[in-house]
């Protein structure tokens, strides 16, 4: 399976097709029930950090260190060269000298396209401004598939910030490639952007959009909940109006299939009540959790060590 | 042709050689005349707009004596004005109809909107890909920001 992705860059989930999908999976998968210790050995993988991003960063440095491969890289900009002036640019290429993958988060968009023109080495987006984070995604749809067996006949609603949620948008292109059925429930200001629903619209996949979550509660397979960031909200009265309608707790049990499932990006703040957490329906940390087998397998392919 | 041509735009002197832009919006006129940039061309141009147009209700029209478009050029228009129209004449006579087509990958020739795009923060090529053409809207290959005509910049 590795030979279509040794030496690929890993920018933006719109670059992988349906079989790219479903092998980053499989792979995912493998690692997952058969951790391998000594697979990365041989290999460094370089961590970029432009921005300070702590939880993303121990993950893929945890999944390198369980493959037995050394990491080296930096948080934040300060103790780096790019404080001087020096370009993205002239960083990777540099880096590209030192390492056998990278990992790059950085606060401006695109910054993973252009890194990865620049590196000889495969580039890994960890995150670029409010872009992309394609391994986030491929996280969400590998928990899916873990947590319901499978990716297709699914009814899966997006709740919270739609409009600005990034993890939202580009999980919704990761699952246009399957037959789900996708509702969107958010305020009216905060709901998902006209270009999404029109690639919907394009690819026949159907949704529903809607501001009450009690309503489709019944039919929904995955609830994915996000945080409403207040800043986000143009009028204050407006956000204290709202932002305790999407505040779930194990009441919400009561109205939603037994086997549902409730995902988050993490960290929540206050939309998922603590008292959720033990039931086998909450798989936020789980999800958190499949972060570890996802970057293995991205970092394991791309290397072509898989 | 040519002579028909002559008669009815009677406003706009026909040229000998040269290239002539037609059936641009009224509005992107002087838009098309800001890409071909005419303080560095010492030949005549004319300009008119407002004309009548059965199919575009209003349209403009630039002729550009002893002077021919690079595809550059060409390109530039296509993405402001997809149904312009570009002829080269010689002697009078449409010599040749360059076709007008959006390119699918446009290189260089637009910035992005986007001002978090790193290709506003460094030295790069921008580089944007079709997504439609009606509504008209291109995507940057860095940010991955769709664009409608309206955000458009040239570079
Ligand atoms: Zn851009």
């Amino acid at each position: 399976m590795g030979g279509k992705f040794k030496g690929r860059d890993i920018i933006s989930i719109r670059d992988l097709s349906k079989a790219d999908l479903l092998a980053i999976l499989d792979a995912a998968k493998k690692l997952d029930q058969k951790p391998k210790r000594d697979l990365m050995v041989s290999k460094v993988l370089a961590t970029l950090f432009f921005e300070p991003s702590t939880r993303t960063r121990l993950s893929f440095m945890s999944a390198m260190e369980r493959m037995g491969g050394k990491v080296l890289g930096f948080e934040n900009t300060e103790v780096t060269s790019v404080k001087k002036g020096e370009t993205l640019w002239d960083t990777i290429k540099m880096v590209a000298q030192y390492a056998d993958v990278i990992v790059q988060r950085h606060p401006t968009e695109g910054a993973a396209r252009l890194a990865a023109e620049a590196s000889s080495v495969p580039v890994i987006n960890a995150g670029d401004g409010a872009n992309q984070h394609p391994t986030q995604t491929l996280l969400d749809l590998y928990t899916i598939r873990k947590e319901k067996a499978k990716l297709d006949n699914l009814n899966i609603a997006f709740v919270g910030d739609l409009k600005y949620g990034r993890t939202v948008h580009s999980l919704c292109i990761a699952l246009s490639h399957f037959r789900t059925k996708l509702y969107f429930i958010a305020p009216e200001a905060l709901q998902m952007p006209k270009s999404y629903l029109g690639d919907l619209d394009n690819k026949k996949i159907p949704y529903i959009v809607e501001q009450d979550l009690m309503k489709v509660a019944p039919d929904l397979d995955v609830i994915y909940m996000t945080r409403i960031q207040k800043e986000r909200f143009p009028d204050p009265v407006e956000y204290n109006k709202l932002k305790g309608v999407y505040r779930i707790d194990k009441s919400l049990l009561g109205h939603t299939k037994k086997d549902v499932r409730i995902m988050h990006p993490l960290p929540r703040v206050d939309e998922i009540n603590t008292d959720l957490d033990d039931f086998p329906q909450a798989a936020y940390f789980r999800q958190a959790g499949n972060g570890i087998p996802v970057r293995q397998a991205v970092i394991a392919l791309v290397s072509g060590m898989m | 042709m040519a002579k028909y041509q002559a008669k009815r735009e009677i406003k706009i002197p026909a040229i000998k050689d040269g290239t002539v832009i037609d059936h641009i919006p009224s509005r992107i006129t002087f838009k098309i005349m800001r890409l071909i940039d005419p303080q560095e061309y010492n030949h005549t141009i004319n300009l008119a707009l407002n004309l009548n147009s059965k199919k575009m209700g209003k349209k403009g029209i630039i002729k550009l004596s002893s002077r021919k478009l690079t595809q550059d050029e060409v390109n530039k228009i296509s993405i402001l004005a997809p149904n312009a129209t570009v002829s080269i004449i010689r002697d009078y006579a449409v010599k040749k109809k360059i076709e007008v087509k959006i390119p699918r990958l446009i290189e260089k020739i637009v910035r992005c909107s986007n001002p978090n795009c790193i290709t506003n923060a460094e030295d790069v090529r921008t580089r944007f890909s079709l997504v439609s053409k009606e509504p008209f809207s291109i995507r940057c290959n860095y940010c991955e920001r769709a664009m409608s005509r309206d955000d458009i910049k040239l570079n």
